[in-house]
């Protein structure tokens, strides 16, 4: 047999950097969330439909929630649905799809390690949620927004954990649902747990909103984020027992996840 | 330099899903450099094994070893070394074609220029368009281009051309030979015998999970005891036909009818079998349009090792 050391295919194997797979990674990933309807309606077009709609009918009743002005109480809310819609929804279907269709197969062949297409994965989140926030915030600025400036860092500090703990609460929640389910299974019951505490669960509207079931709600992953974005940013406040609550949410979600998932 | 040792070796590999047992103590090697065809019909256990040598599954019993590292223990090591082309799927849904070869490009430290790739698999056409709404043909050809973009030393590429036009299937058995010359080993499972024929340096036949022959393909076709004859007539053949014939030549001999006026007969290959034929027919009142003696197929070499047909 001869080899020709110069062939086009001639072997020359070898691994990208881990960094350099998990920026592309990353990119891809967020690219196709981007790309997606369905995916860009639950990360940018409900949250600002909440957002205007709730603004204005709150104007046109004329009310105010616990003295604060509407598009004030509403804007953590909204930031904090941003976030849940993404983190758990879109994460749980696109994963869902993923195994379906064979990529994660796929790329189980690749020099992409599994550590590296997760770190991919959470970039990809991130870049997305703060992409999301960005337009809420630039809507509420429009709106007339005033976050707290009472205590601007520790508003900063609260602001940057609740998005953080959020984001790794619903993400791992996402996972633990995508790995476990079929595809369509997945795509039905992470659309319903989304509507379900977007309505009741204490994340546009604060817990104290339900009355007795407040109590309740504040423990749920929804609420908790829901809470510890409004004191941040109503109050100026780091809502510790919120953030402990999201928390303790990421580490089980990321436990059961990893006992569970499924990579085909 | 020492001799190389085999790309891939499996030794009394056992796999089962529940009792279904897929792989039943196979055995096999894989020579560097050469093609290599795995194969059988469809549930021989051609894709489970396949996909242990990948690293999917471990190994129930027996061992595996790829360029002479353990697929399950030598992970990290050995996938970059490797091109995998999967039966189906493996891409977003969303993802444009070009886009998906770019990305699994970029994981890898020196991969082979895409437009080069987008180009000899005629990719450039719908370079644009969704994973989704690609044929099957482009999607098996994008699943080249991803198999080989990384420059591996040894690729598995999993029925490489199904579903492809004969113009597409000819064009990735050139390339798959180019592949060969650049001295990378390439492993293909088919069914397809003339794909094996024309491909491989080396056939392992495997059925219901074990090996039944392996070799060239000019020893595994050479002398041997049978022929194909196929014969066509001139108006449909009677009722119980194929068992009559068989009747006539003999218990040697298989007879299968393919339509109302065409048979292929397995048997002896000699003048009597021939003129034996034609007296059936004329006592039956038919006349043979075509009375060809053919040559031993992979496929004769399949129904003389099994007694069932290749073709699923």
């Amino acid at each position: 047999m001869t080899v020709h050391p110069t062939g086009t295919f001639t072997p020359a194997p070898g691994s990208a950097g881990l960094g350099r797979m998990v920026r592309a990674q990353a990119r891809m990933e967020a690219r196709l969330m981007l790309r997606n309807g369905e995916q860009l309606l639950l990360a940018i077009v409900i949250p600002v439909i909440v957002l205007v709609g709730g603004v204005a009918a709150a104007g046109r009743l004329g009310s105010t929630f616990e003295g604060h002005a509407p598009v004030d109480l509403l804007t953590p809310g909204v930031l904090a649905l941003a976030i849940m819609s993404t983190a758990f929804t879109s994460v749980a279907i696109a994963t869902g799809f993923e195994r379906r269709y064979g990529v994660i197969k796929l790329l189980g062949s690749s020099p992409l390690p599994r550590h590296g297409l997760l770190l991919g994965k959470v970039l990809a989140l991130l870049n997305v949620v703060a992409l999301q926030l960005v337009v809420l915030v630039a809507v509420a600025l429009a709106l007339g927004w005033e976050p707290s400036l009472a205590h601007p860092p520790t508003a900063v500090v609260g602001l940057v954990l609740t998005v953080a703990l959020g984001t790794a609460a619903f993400g791992s929640l996402g996972l633990l649902v995508a790995g476990a389910l079929r595809a369509e299974a997945t795509l039905a019951l992470a659309n319903l747990v989304y509507l379900l505490l977007m309505a009741g669960g204490g994340v546009v509207l604060p817990t104290s909103a339900y009355g007795a079931a407040g109590g309740l709600i504040q423990w749920l992953p929804s609420g908790a984020l829901g809470e510890a974005m409004r004191a941040a940013l109503v109050h100026s406040d780091i809502d510790s027992r919120s953030l402990l609550v999201l928390a303790a949410w990421a580490l089980l979600g990321a436990v059961l996840t990893a006992r569970t998932f499924r990579w085909e | 330099m020492p001799p190389a040792s085999p790309a891939v070796v499996v030794d009394g590999l056992v796999m089962a899903y529940g009792d279904k047992v897929a792989v039943d103590g196979l055995s096999l090697e894989v020579a560097r450099g050469s093609i290599t065809a795995v194969l059988g019909p469809n549930g021989a256990g051609k894709t489970t094994t396949l996909e242990t040598c990948e690293g999917y599954r471990v190994p129930q019993r027996g061992t595996v070893r790829v360029l002479d590292l353990d697929p399950q223990r030598d992970r990290a090591e050995l996938l970059p070394r490797i091109g995998v082309m999967l039966q189906s799927g493996g891409a977003w849904s969303g993802v444009r074609a070009v886009e998906m070869l770019e990305h699994m490009a970029s994981l890898h430290a020196h991969p082979l220029d895409t437009e080069m790739l987008v180009d000899r698999l005629g990719l450039a056409e719908c370079g644009r368009t969704p994973y989704r709404r690609l044929s099957g043909g482009q999607k098996q050809r994008l699943g080249l281009a991803i198999a080989l973009v990384g420059r591996p030393e040894l690729v598995f590429v999993d029925e490489p051309t199904a579903g492809m036009d004969p113009q597409a299937r000819r064009t990735t058995w050139e390339m798959l030979e180019e592949v060969r010359r650049d001295g990378v080993t390439v492993v293909l499972t088919t069914h397809h015998m003339d794909e094996a024929e024309h491909l491989a340096d080396l056939i392992h036949i495997i059925d219901r999970g074990t090996l039944i022959a392996s070799g060239t393909p000019a020893e595994l076709t050479r002398g041997g005891r049978s022929a194909t004859i196929r014969l066509v007539v001139n108006r449909p053949f009677p009722d119980g036909a194929p068992e009559s014939l068989r009747a006539e030549l003999g218990p040697l001999t298989e007879v299968r009818q393919l339509d109302e006026v065409s048979m292929l007969i397995h048997g002896p290959a000699d003048a009597s079998t021939l003129g034996r034929v034609s007296r059936w027919c004329e006592e039956h009142g038919v006349l043979p349009q075509t009375l060809t003696l053919g040559q031993r197929t992979l496929e004769d070499v399949f129904l003389e090792l099994t007694g069932r047909e290749l073709a699923t």
